[in-house]
């Protein structure tokens, strides 16, 4: 394996452009951001029917023709929603399943992609390619398989069952490995001169150098954890761990289809991860950038 | 802070250099290995590798979870054939990739060019463009069934401003597929849009700059320098939509569950109804192996087309 990895300082922006402006541009520019106001207004319409109708009185939401702007806000709706189904409970599952799963593969992942990265041992590259191959291989092959491990080892409906499942995936170990590989060895000879045994190495030189792809890779796992239906849907069948999105299917079998309770519960479900989705894009963004995604 | 070292490297007390950092023996530097190594190792035989192979073996069971499984040979895999729901199932994966793939890519690749022009504040819009990605599969369909209300919904009141008569949406035959296919591509585009982003942004500005002075046309360059070297972006991209297509789910079961009639039932949903719903496990996973035989058959063509199409070096 070649290292190719993209460099380890990233630049934090490209550097701003000279910027002599001609009026011409200065239209172009003018029409760029109408442009982008316009793309982002339409897509962003149905996140904010959601919000909106979840305001809505019960009339109101389930009117023939609906309203957009809900004529009185209903606050209580809020309240009427947690009373109708334990969301509370269902969001603190979700955040163990979501939490628990991210934090549990970040672990073992770090440490698996420091032994892939930095140390020789033989049937590594063996290991590895295994490790690669089941990259391609559909959740739902392992699905039925895995449902039944659990169910032999008494894992149904517990929190172990839900979450070490999905916990141990390639996708963390190639992401984490590609990033290691970029660091320079130097960093690591120097630490190692000084004294400083492998686990120190990889605690207090690879760890600290890599947080911008570890914290990437959980918020990753969390994202797509807390989004995860099938896993939940098929493990879980009590309120004890019943996570949001399986909640969710619940209310709607339940209620019918009172709108403004269903979308409120829709609304607060998504409102967790959309503020870590806001605290962490820079992250994000930069992660998959930098763990090679972005192409080169 | 005491680091309890698990690793011994044969007498070197931390604090005192001995060692010169040269690799330790042999034995020392593969225990070291494993140690780092175990962890991940045993969760992914266990709950990977090892499903995959059981998969394979279940594939040829009669099974219902309940009673002990009987051995069924290869019936699993001979009563996909004369199966309709499963060839249906198939047809409206294929459907479904077909049309999404190619539009999710459009749709990123179109907001990538807008935000990509360098203008200060576009990381606000870049974040905005995101949020769809961002949420929860599940709650947000349920907005789109309410968008998709026939008649009076907001989709068709819209469509009524312009003078459309819209479809029913989700209770129409024709028309369900593309109710999914038009919020998935909602859903997603925004994971596409970050790729082709950091792809755009490695292309380095002389090339362009090259272009002008050849006088070559605002088209021209986006043919010969931007496609191009964008191309393992839309590799990457095509690959994993193709693969998170033929895996829809979510949508599928909260918007129309299969319906009406078989018309959005995707493969996977048919996979979940057989396992967990008529608890036919060994035909739940030979379809499983279908699908992985599909995926792998279709990402390996998009692998030989890979050599032809996509530019690596500048």
């Amino acid at each position: 394996m070649t290292s190719d990895a993209p460099p380890l300082v990233q630049p934090r922006r490209a550097a701003p452009a000279p910027r002599p402006v001609p009026t011409r541009q200065l239209v172009r520019r003018k029409l760029l951001v109408f442009a982008c106001f316009l793309v982002t207004g339409i897509t962003l319409l149905p996140i904010v029917m959601m919000v909106l109708v979840a305001f809505q009185s019960d009339a109101e939401s389930m009117a023939a023709q609906p309203s957009f702007w809900p004529s009185t806000w209903h606050w209580e709706n809020i309240g009427r929603t947690f009373d109708l189904v334990p969301l509370g409970r269902y969001l603190l599952n979700t955040v163990f399943f979501a939490g628990g799963t991210a934090l549990l593969e970040t672990v073992t992942a770090a440490l698996a992609a420091y032994a892939f990265a930095r140390l020789n041992f033989p049937g590594r590259n063996a290991i590895f390619g295994v490790y690669l191959a089941t990259l391609m291989i559909p959740a739902q092959v392992t699905l039925i398989p895995q449902f039944i491990i659990v169910a032999k080892m008494h894992g149904v409906d517990t929190w172990p069952g839900m979450i070490l499942p999905h916990a141990f995936t390639a996708l963390g170990v190639f992401l984490l490995r590609q990033f290691f590989l970029g660091i320079p060895r130097d960093y690591e000879e120097a630490a190692r001169l000084d004294g400083a045994n492998r686990w120190q190495v990889f605690l207090r030189v690879i760890v600290p150098l890599a947080v911008p792809a570890i914290a990437t890779l959980f918020v990753f796992k969390f994202i797509s954890q807390w989004n995860n239906l099938l896993w939940p849907l098929v493990i879980s069948n009590s309120d004890a761990t019943r996570t949001a999105s399986v909640g969710l299917q619940v209310f709607q079998d339940t209620n019918g289809t009172q709108w403004n309770l269903l979308l409120m519960a829709a609304t607060l479900t998504t409102i967790p991860l959309i503020v870590l989705f806001f605290l962490t894009q820079r992250w994000f963004v930069r992660g998959i950038t930098m763990s090679g995604l972005g192409g080169r | 802070m005491a680091v309890e070292t698990p690793i011994a490297t044969s007498g070197s007390p931390p604090g005192r250099p001995r060692r010169r950092g040269r690799p330790s023996r042999f034995g020392s530097e593969t225990f070291a290995a494993w140690l780092f190594l175990t962890p991940s190792f045993v969760g992914f035989l266990i709950f990977t590798a090892g499903p995959v192979v059981a998969a394979g073996v279940i594939s040829l069971l009669h099974w219902n979870l309940f009673s002990p499984p009987t051995f069924a040979g290869l019936s699993n895999y001979t009563r996909l054939g004369p199966d309709p729901t499963f060839w249906s199932a198939l047809g409206n994966t294929a459907y479904f990739t077909l049309v999404s793939v190619p539009l999710t890519m459009v749709v990123s690749l179109a907001l990538a060019l807008l935000l990509n022009h360098g203008l200060r504040r576009m990381a606000i819009f870049r974040s905005l463009l995101l949020l769809p990605y961002a949420t929860i599969t599940v709650a947000v369909a349920f907005v789109w069934i309410w968008l998709y209300i026939p008649h009076d919904g907001l989709m068709n009141s819209v469509l009524g401003l312009v003078g459309i008569d819209g479809p029913a949406w989700l209770i129409s035959d024709t028309w369900a597929m593309p109710s999914l296919i038009l919020m998935s591509v909602w859903k997603s585009f925004g994971f596409g849009m970050v790729i082709f982003l950091a792809g755009l942004q490695a292309i380095p500005q002389q090339l362009y700059e090259a272009a002008k002075v050849d006088g070559t046309s605002a088209w021209g360059s986006f043919r010969n320098v931007t496609l191009p070297l964008l191309s393992p972006s839309m590799f990457f991209v095509i690959v994993t939509s193709v693969i998170g297509s033929f895996q829809v789910f979510d949508q599928a079961l909260v918007m129309t569950n299969g319906g009406p009639g078989s018309s959005t039932t995707t493969l996977v949903m048919y996979i979940y109804q057989s396992g967990f719903q008529n608890y036919e496990q060994g035909y739940a996973a030979a379809q499983s192996l279908v699908l992985f035989a599909f995926i792998a058959l279709i990402t390996g063509i998009q692998f030989l087309f890979q050599r032809r199409l996509v530019h690596y070096d500048i």
